[in-house]
């Protein structure tokens, strides 16, 4: 299983049945294909619809439904379409359950960075800032580290998304919660040893008598 | 009154320089036939304000590519370099705007709110310059509408009047910004009857729409 792959079905797993759910485009996308079995969520796109789908295997695409990347997706029986203010209200008014984000930094206070390399990569923020700021529950899912570099720091280095604190860090190395008291390390991946997850990591990691093996969805 | 006109016709009325809201999300919801037309008359020193700036060749990123552009206001620009190329050799001011703060900000100008405040943004680089407001224990920035002189708006359906629905994500901006400008041109791909539409159907009322005209048919 390759590292994104893991990761997706780790974060499947914090799915609960009922929950309004946002995935950001990339990895956490992949999260979709890995819902447990008898789980029922609704999966928003904030360019505007609640009950999006993958585009069916033979299906026609529609010019006129896609995700936030821009690519057709498919519509389910009861999903809903409204603009981008109703959008936003869902995530910024307290109805959106989960968020699942992709992360270039996170750090102690489990704040996150992910959307500017200043002077290399401007691309804006899109939806992220309202996503972290407004979602009852923000889930980073990222690669434990960048060309060998730790992307768990004490203080981010590039420009915030938002100054709340994240909730949860699943990484191919790790599942990592944030508390008042710091970053507490939960689980990590079979055949990873605790000693790996803190070398790769700059930020100080709590670690009690609790760390168990990542178990992930089917 | 009819509103309706041609595709040139209703680019005649935009002058070099116009404040331009503009519907659609990287590309999807776009009043492309308006885009074509805005290349074609070669309209100058456009400020756009937008979503995204969609890829190079879709949507309004055509007007990237003719260099018609020389403001952006826009939440994300990451997926057409053209836009990021501009911006860095300094020919393109781009301003970025939170998604969900843009379409309140477009909201608020469009019904009549001196200032929308929002968690979104407090203690980020989008504070800067802002003011910001504490209610019930919380830190809000005070964001400020804005307007724009046209707003060309992409709808599925338009009756003979100009009330116009829309179809899926196709969506996104446009009733928003059908709201907020001074001039409403409305692009429909299909242009019916007054009634064929369903009051409770209607997205976008009549009564803001100056100006329809028929989405060219071999332009999705």
């Amino acid at each position: 299983m390759d590292d994104k792959t893991l990761i997706a079905r780790r974060v499947a797993l914090e799915l609960k049945d009922g929950d309004l759910v946002n995935l950001g485009i990339g990895l956490p996308t992949m999260v979709a294909q890995y819902l447990p079995v008898g789980i029922d969520v609704s999966f928003q796109s904030e360019n505007g619809i609640v009950g999006m789908q993958a585009l069916p295997v033979g299906a026609t695409p529609s010019a006129d439904l896609t995700d936030a990347g821009g690519a057709p997706i498919g519509a389910l029986p009861g999903a809903f379409a409204f603009d981008s203010a109703m959008s936003f209200g869902l995530i910024r008014g307290g109805h959106l359950d989960v968020t699942v984000l992709g992360g270039l930094q996170v750090d102690e206070l489990g704040q996150l960075a992910n959307w500017m390399v200043p002077g290399k990569m401007v691309p804006g923020m899109g939806g992220a800032m309202d996503l972290v700021s407004g979602a009852k529950r923000v889930i980073v899912a990222m690669t434990h580290t960048a060309k060998g570099q730790p992307k768990i720091l004490k203080r981010c280095t590039l420009p915030l998304t938002s100054i709340r604190s994240v909730d949860l860090i699943v990484t191919e190395m790790a599942v990592i919660r944030t508390t008042p008291e710091g970053l507490v390390l939960c689980e990590v991946a079979p055949g990873v040893t605790v000693d790996q997850v803190l070398a790769a990591t700059q930020a100080h990691l709590i670690v009690t008598d609790d760390v168990s093996v990542m178990s992930v969805a089917a | 009154m009819s509103k309706s006109t041609t595709i040139q016709e209703a680019v005649d009325r935009i002058p070099d320089g116009a404040v331009l809201m503009i519907g659609g999300f990287m590309g999807c919801g776009s009043p492309n036939s308006l885009i074509d037309e805005l290349v074609r008359q070669d309209k100058k020193d456009l400020t756009v304000i937008a979503n995204d700036t969609a890829r190079p060749g879709v949507g309004i990123g055509k007007l990237i590519s003719a260099k018609l552009v020389k403001k952006v206001i826009a939440s994300h620009i990451g997926t057409n370099p053209e836009t990021q190329a501009q911006m860095i050799a300094g020919s393109l001011e781009v301003d970025l705007v939170p998604q969900g703060t843009l379409a309140e900000r477009v909201r608020a100008a469009g019904f009549g709110l001196g200032a929308v405040v929002t968690p979104t943004g407090v203690g980020t680089v989008v504070e800067d310059g802002k003011r910001t407001i504490d209610i019930g224990g919380r830190t809000f920035l005070v964001e400020l509408p804005i307007s724009a002189d046209f707003a060309l708006v992409n709808a599925k359906r338009a009756d003979y009047r100009g009330n116009l629905s829309y179809a899926f994500t196709a969506r996104n901006f446009n009733p928003l910004i059908a709201m907020a400008a001074a001039v409403v041109i409305a692009e429909a791909e299909d242009i019916v009857p007054v009634g064929s539409i369903e009051p409770d159907s209607v997205i976008t009322p009549h009564v803001v729409v100056d100006y329809l005209v028929a989405k060219e048919k071999d332009n999705g």
